[in-house]
């Protein structure tokens, strides 16, 4: 080697060469990183769907799969309602403090102040997710300890769980929170998007 | 081309150093001659990675990486239909916990002689990446069975990622390339499993013996034994480890086969620890198990993680919590300011410590297992707190201690 070397020359060379590889190491590395992200199938099966709630009556329940999950579309009366302002002092999370929900659903019908009738949830319990069955006869034979109390809601089949027709679970049974309510939003008056944000305002 | 010496292995040697490399590692590394029962777990390691590798190549020629196959390629293919297939698997599902076992011992052993303390702070940072990169194989390896603890286990581990505060939600479902653990995150924890992490660990392995074999082995009295040398240069404390230890290592491996053998053989599934029960049922989304639980390896830094309460309804802050009980490990090397490195001339209440420290980390480990209540999670606090204050408070009461005189040379109790 030569005595008269431009070391500082050769160090610019090195470190611009250094940097210029990072950068490519760098775009390189993107299309990996970007390959665990959920596949088009994937996103498709995850897609959002719409549900058609003009021919739902009142009392009736439609279910909706998002997800791999039955989601719960219920249109509930007004008395059904009123119940669910009054019916808070046996409820384990009344104000649903402790479950999951979109924040514009949480408020004691659980559902958008403009449509506060129709209720949508994740039929999954909370306990060990299991599918709630509707049950809004008031002669609820699974009623148990509510007893006369029972205003119609849902009924767990595996472990017995209570829940009220908001989806609020009933204190002391084994379910700790109420049933999950999905992101949703109103398309239209009549059709809802479920899996997607919508806002209250 | 000339050659140093004639024959074969001249040629050899003259192409590749394999005379050289035998020297170097085996019949001229010179191991202190007092190493005791805490040294076979280095080797015993070593072997237990044979058996994982190997009986792993032959299970991923059986197995099927799809959640509509996986489990019956493995409970009904692998344990039932394959020719002593059975047996293969119990090696690997055995050796897994066989591995954490050893390896647990192995750290416990750098601790008590200090083994991590200068000039060995690089072998100690490369051990604790293995032990890393070991928790991110069983991890992951766990899933492959895809039974109910399989499935529900992941579950529990990718939503810590969720918990994390703005880009968890994100970063889960990039984790399991879906909006729920399926197809995807099978198939890619197989590819980690079997490929990426076995090659990180055996760097590392290598990177870690490279820097053993640089500096020399510590020993139970922790004295340098290269600063005492003959007249060749060879430490007048050292023994060749070939044939030496490896004659004595050897002994270490028959008594481990021994108990190796009789889990594989007579309780594999060993109480539901190395195997959870729960695991022989496929894995089921709709369906939560009543009590989820990770394998044993893993419960003493679950329970840091359950021991840290949510704050805001985030389970981020116990996250950080288990991160860091691991994370703290790199650093012991310079929280400990003690000059001596055994614990035999360490000060009394400091071996109380260790001793303490021991007791926590098994207490912990067992609460892992278990359904909180109250008490437990007080109790997992405690445990908590004195696992963190153990190591964060070293640089304080390591320079209190009044230490008992290091002899010269190595002794032989």
């Amino acid at each position: 080697m030569s005595a008269d070397v431009n070391n500082s020359k050769r160090r610019l060379l090195v470190a611009a060469t250094s940097v210029v590889g990072a950068i490519g190491a760098g775009f390189v590395a993107v299309p990996f990183i970007k390959s665990w992200k959920p596949s088009a199938r994937a996103l498709a099966a995850g897609a959002p769907v719409l549900a058609d709630i003009s021919k739902l009556e009142e009392g009736q329940m439609i279910t909706v799969e998002w997800r791999g999950k039955p989601v719960y579309v219920l249109k509930r009366t007004d008395e059904n309602l009123k119940v669910l302002e009054s019916d808070t002092d046996m409820l384990a999370d009344v104000n649903s403090d402790a479950s999951k929900q979109p924040d514009y659903c949480k408020n004691s019908a659980r559902s958008y102040d403009k449509h506060a009738k129709i209720s949508v949830m994740e039929g999954v319990c909370t306990h060990l997710g299991c599918a709630p069955k509707y049950v809004p006869d008031l002669n609820n034979p699974f009623a148990g300890s509510l007893g006369a109390d029972w205003k119609g809601g849902f009924f767990c089949p595996c472990h017995g769980s209570l829940y009220d027709l908001s989806g609020r679970v009933y204190s002391s049974m084994p379910a700790p929170t109420n049933l999950p309510i999905p992101p949703y939003k109103y398309e239209s008056d009549t059709v809802i998007l479920i899996g997607q944000d919508g806002s209250n305002a | 081309m000339e050659q140093k010496s004639n024959g074969l292995m001249g040629w050899i040697d003259a192409r590749f150093p394999a005379t050289k490399l035998w020297e170097d590692h085996l019949s001229k590394y010179y191991a202190p001659k007092n190493f005791n029962f805490w040294y076979f777990f280095g080797s015993l390691a070593m072997m237990v990675l044979v058996i994982q590798i190997l009986s792993g190549v032959f299970l991923a020629m059986f197995y099927k990486p799809d959640t509509a196959m996986a489990f019956q390629s493995v409970e009904m293919g692998i344990m039932r239909d394959v020719e002593w297939g059975w047996l293969i698997r119990y090696f690997h599902s055995t050796g897994a916990s066989a591995f954490f076992i050893v390896v647990y011992l192995h750290m416990f052993r750098a601790l008590i002689y200090g083994s991590y303390k200068k000039p060995r702070e690089l072998i100690w940072i490369f051990g604790v990446l293995i032990f890393l990169a070991l928790m991110a194989e069983g991890f992951m390896g766990y899933l492959l069975p895809w039974g109910q603890m399989s499935f529900w286990g992941a579950q529990v581990i990718i939503n810590l990622v969720s918990a994390i505060p703005f880009v968890g939600e994100d970063l889960g479902i990039w984790v399991r390339g879906d909006f729920v653990i399926g197809d995807a995150t099978l198939n890619r924890f197989f590819s980690l499993h079997i490929v990426a992490i076995p090659l990180i660990l055996i760097g590392l392995i290598v990177a870690h013996i490279i820097a053993l074999h640089e500096v020399g082995s510590n020993n139970p009295d922790g004295v340098e034994i290269k600063k005492n040398k003959d007249e060749n240069g060879i430490p007048k404390d050292g023994i060749p480890f070939h044939p030496y230890y490896s004659v004595k290592d050897i002994v270490g491996v028959i008594v481990f086969l021994m108990f190796f053998s009789i889990v594989v053989f007579f309780a594999p599934e060993m109480f539901g620890y190395f195997l959870e029960h729960a695991n022989f049922e496929p894995a089921n989304p709709l369906k939560t198990p009543e009590h989820i639980a990770p394998v044993w390896y893993f419960t003493p830094y679950y329970s840091v993680l359950r021991a840290v309460p949510s704050i805001a309804g985030s389970a981020f802050p116990g996250v950080i919590a288990m991160g860091a009980a691991i994370v703290v490990l790199f650093f012991l090397p310079w929280l400990d300011r003690n000059p001596v490195k055994s614990i035999r001339y360490r000060a009394g209440w400091y071996k109380a410590l260790v001793a303490i420290f021991v007791v926590a980390f098994i207490i912990l480990g067992i609460l892992g297992t278990l359904a909180p209540t109250d008490g437990r999670t007080l109790l997992a606090q405690l445990c908590t707190a004195y696992y963190f204050g153990f190591f964060l408070l070293m640089p304080i009461y390591t320079k209190l201690e009044k230490n008992k005189p290091v002899p010269e040379r190595v002794t032989m109790k």
